[in-house]
């Protein structure tokens, strides 16, 4: 047997697709609108939800069977805040640069509602190989949807791609702009990164028959 | 299972306990990495100044300071003097940089005195540049930067932080393409300060007009955009009245 059985293996694949946290568990969705306006943005967080959520989904799945019920919410968050909370320290401390970029994101991390949706659907009940698997696969599927978010907005909005103009230069007017193509300025707000996961979520379902509800 | 995880003595104990063991441990580690991280803040300081009058590793679009290892002896030997005007006093003071915005200016105003306001003359290749630290709010949280400005009191670089806005939003405001704008702009009017503000639909996107003493905005960062020509506003009138006895 590998190192993943075929229901370890479920557990990453499942929230890339027919489970994903933005689009079916609506989980996340605050930091999907508030940060795709850029692709790089998007990119940072989903890898700094991939640490938080892996480290975190293990550490909440030890203390499983010794967390009070009444005050787990408290506990989890505790247990995300202080984890973020160190790594901000240690890299303000040994790698300066880096924790700039992150330091904004540090916020958002804590207060994500997928991590903590997680922690309570998941981690609560499960060991902790699956539940790191499950913080891995959940923020992968994460990651997904806000790269597709950022690269739309980012592609449309301001007409570049991690900051390099694909489109041509929109006050120079060369490339597509030389045509009388303009940079929507609307998806740069939050309101069309709804719509453009409104979007995914069509187009997913679609697809996927066994997603649609009957009324 | 035996233990009973319900129970409030388990409760409170439990809730005691995680509360002393993550204060103490986040204590401890603040404690003991501060001296390191009050060290990168003094450097970023010396970068930032640098980088604001133009002494920096930029490629086309990028933002690269000095490298940490130099930055102490391009910063003596770039930095001729640092200044610190209080009133109509001037004195020099070589930790003038290390005077922290924020508390200098609630001090002063609880003690009802006149502020200290930190000024760091460069020089670079025979121009001398006069570098203006500002402080002031975005939409989340602080934003801060330093002004440069020549002996004609023409801007010629700034460069600007936060702590918090937005990313791809707001938190452009550290980008290129938002500070270089500011290059030839003039925030005086003859005598009259003007300020420099940050407006949509200035019609000079190209930003060719640099006596409008306007710059163009970023597109969805309206609230940092004015939060940022309101620090301009303010922190800079503040040394008009010392900077009209420089201009030549």
């Amino acid at each position: 047997m590998g190192l993943l059985s075929k229901k370890d293996l479920k557990l990453i694949t499942d929230p890339l697709a027919d489970n994903n946290p933005i689009t079916i568990q609506v989980l996340g969705i605050c930091s999907a609108l508030a940060i795709t306006a850029e692709l790089k943005a998007s990119i940072v967080m989903s890898i700094a939800v991939l640490f938080v959520l892996g480290v975190g989904n293990v550490v909440i799945s030890l203390m499983r069977n010794v967390i009070p019920p009444k005050i787990r919410i408290i506990v989890q968050l505790i247990v995300v805040a202080t984890l973020v909370i160190i790594v901000d320290l240690v890299l303000k401390a040994f790698a300066y640069e880096l924790s700039k970029t992150l330091s904004v994101f540090v916020g958002l991390i804590i207060t994500n509602c997928i991590i903590m949706g997680r922690f309570e659907a998941f981690a609560l009940a499960n060991g902790p190989w699956k539940s790191f698997l499950d913080g891995i696969g959940n923020s992968l599927g994460y990651a997904a949807i806000l790269i597709i978010v950022g690269f739309f907005r980012e592609l449309l909005g301001s007409g570049t791609l991690l900051g390099i103009k694909v489109l041509g230069d929109p006050i120079e007017k060369t490339g597509v702009y030389a045509y009388g193509y303009e940079n929507n300025g609307f998806m740069l707000l939050a309101p069309m990164a709804l719509i453009t996961v409104g979007i995914i979520i069509w187009v997913q379902r679609s697809r996927n028959e066994a997603l649609i509800e009957d009324n | 299972m035996a233990k009973n995880t319900d129970s409030n003595v388990y409760t409170i104990l439990f809730a005691t306990g995680m509360v002393v063991i993550v204060g103490a441990l986040l204590a401890f580690l603040a404690a003991s990495l501060k001296d390191k991280i009050t060290e990168n803040k003094r450097i970023e300081k010396q970068q930032n100044i640098l980088y604001a009058m133009g002494v920096n590793e930029n490629d086309e679009t990028s933002v690269e300071f000095v490298s940490k290892a130099i930055v102490g002896d391009e910063f003596s030997k770039y930095i001729t003097k640092q200044l610190v005007i209080t009133g109509t006093d001037v004195v020099e003071d070589e930790n003038a940089y290390l005077i922290d915005l924020k508390k200098e200016k609630a001090a002063s105003e609880a003690e009802n005195r006149e502020r200290k306001l930190p000024l760091f003359v460069g020089n670079k290749e025979g121009v001398e540049y006069y570098i203006i630290p500002v402080r002031g709010k975005g939409l989340w949280d602080a934003i801060w930067g330093y002004v440069a400005i020549d002996n004609q009191l023409v801007v010629q670089g700034v460069f600007f932080d936060h702590a918090g806005e937005t990313p791809g939003l707001g938190s452009n405001i550290k980008e290129r393409f938002f500070m270089d704008d500011f290059k030839g702009e003039h925030f005086l009017d003859g005598d009259l300060f003007k300020g420099i503000s940050v407006s949509k639909g200035n019609a000079d996107p190209k930003n060719l007009d640099k006596t409008d003493f306007e710059v163009d905005a970023i597109a969805g960062s309206t609230i940092t955009g004015n939060g940022l020509a309101a620090m301009l506003k303010k922190d800079l009138q503040m040394y008009v009245p010392y900077l009209k006895t420089i201009k030549q």
